[in-house]
């Protein structure tokens, strides 16, 4: 394939699947990576130095939970010496003033907390643990250190009526930022798709208080409003396009062109304990397979949007039409938005029971 | 935001970084959620917005550097960078 790709710019690094909560809505996979398979700490510092050197300017904590992980400051620390952007994407649950305070000392720029809910009833329903009071608590040690805070809320049919209350917890947590996205289906999300999906009119009443909040707080807070794409008549552009700005690495090491890539069963994926960073990235038949607009199938291929959405999310198209490689069927020209079509009409008018996400591993 | 004074001290915004990428050889703004590439002349003004420096002050410096330096310049420079939510100043 000729395409001549660009440095990456990002790295969610999912150093654990272990994690406290058990939100019927995360987007890792229904076969966890148990511990025994997760990467060694030199393992991963080879990593994030191979990333830099790649070009990686942003490396994203996650997992799971990071904190479950005892050697993050260390790894922190490496990602931060070396220039990179460190972001922790975190439950909250674990993270007292002290460990923050070293973290903040070994270079962390800032940190995204998961809120689930607007109050405590609702919010530890979903995390399937009594983790609120945690949030609001790592929430004051955050502002306490003066660092950045995204609050970032998962919306879905049990939350979304809360939105204005969320809005003014991400307030009262003084966060800078507050990215309120519905469920993205993958994983644990897919599974419950028909618990989670949002009603139209769900989204009718949320959109006119999002976007007066927006307009009030444009100067303290900014919010992301992302909504349920299947309701959206293009395709959200999945990545900025496959192996285009960022890298997804798993905790035993398998390298994804996009966070949901594992769900692809036809992707052949590579695994950074037997190949360098660079060399997926560059030369991998997961990341060349839907790089560039070579493999687009028609309507993508002369449609005037294809710079824009690159044809969508193929996670979606794989889950949905068995074919990585067809459009994304949430698009309107996809000749499978039947299916996204029948999916809405069958949204329950009484939503079934959430399937909680089962830690192989209890985390204390 | 109130427009841009004279007298008004630009700073990155809380979360944003600017640094310089040996990878790519350029200055880079780093964010929670993202990158940009800021072009030449944002790059100079940025380095020079520490939250104590007025326009005035940075306009000056950037005149010890270059030549032709407009205070309306840096105003038009700073504008767009706070519509990107990269500075803000009081």
């Amino acid at each position: 394939m000729d395409v001549t790709a660009q440095p990456p710019l990002g790295m969610l690094a999912e150093l654990t699947h272990r994690c406290p909560l058990h939100c019927p809505y995360c987007s890792n996979p229904i076969e966890l990576v148990t511990r025994d398979n997760e990467m060694s700490t030199d393992e991963w510092l080879s990593v994030i130095e191979q990333a830099r050197e790649l070009g990686v300017l942003q490396v994203h904590m996650s997992g799971g939970e990071p904190l479950a992980r005892n050697d993050l400051p260390v790894l922190v620390g490496r990602a931060a010496d070396l220039g990179c952007y460190v972001n922790l994407v975190t439950s909250g649950l674990g993270l007292t003033e002290q460990r923050l305070a070293d973290l903040v000392d070994r270079g962390l720029a800032h940190v995204q907390l998961s809120v689930q809910g607007a109050d405590a009833e609702m919010a530890n329903r979903i995390a399937g643990v009594k983790a609120h009071n945690h949030k609001l608590t790592a929430a004051r040690a955050v502002k306490k250190l003066d660092m950045p805070l995204t609050v970032n809320v998962v919306l879905h049919r049990a939350n979304h009526h809360q939105v204005a209350d969320l809005i003014a917890l991400a307030e009262d947590m003084g966060a800078d930022r507050l990215e309120l996205a519905n469920t993205q289906y993958y994983g644990w999300g897919l599974r419950n798709r028909s618990a989670l999906m949002p009603t139209a009119r769900q989204l009718a009443e949320a959109e006119p208080i999002v976007r007066a909040a927006t307009e009030r707080l444009r100067d303290t807070m900014q919010i992301v409003y992302v909504v349920a794409d299947y309701y959206e008549p293009y395709p959200k552009p999945c990545m900025y396009g496959w192996g285009s700005r960022q890298l997804t690495v798993t905790p035993n090491g398998d390298v994804l062109p996009c966070p949901a890539a594992s769900s692809i069963t036809t992707l052949k994926l590579d695994n950074v304990r037997s190949r360098t960073l660079a060399d997926i990235w560059y030369h991998s038949e997961a990341f060349n397979s839907y790089r560039g607009e070579d493999w687009m199938p028609d309507p993508c291929r002369g449609c005037a949007r294809k710079g824009i959405d690159f044809g969508g999310c193929r996670c979606q198209a794989f889950l949905l039409t068995g074919d990585a490689g067809a459009t994304d069927p949430v698009c309107s020209k996809s000749p499978d938005r039947g299916l996204i079509d029948t999916i809405l009409a069958g949204t329950p008018s009484e939503p079934p029971e959430l399937v909680m996400r089962k830690n192989t591993i209890k985390v204390v | 935001m109130a427009t841009i004074e004279l007298d008004s001290t630009p700073r990155l915004r809380r979360g944003v970084r600017l640094t310089y990428d040996k990878t790519r050889e350029t200055h880079v703004l780093l964010f929670p959620e993202g990158v940009l590439v800021p072009n030449d002349t944002a790059a100079a003004v940025l380095q020079l917005c520490d939250g104590a420096a007025t326009v005035a002050e940075i306009t000056a410096e950037l005149g010890h550097k270059y030549e032709g330096v407009r205070v309306a310049d840096v105003q038009a420079v700073l504008t767009r960078l706070a519509e990107r939510r990269v500075v803000q100043w009081t």
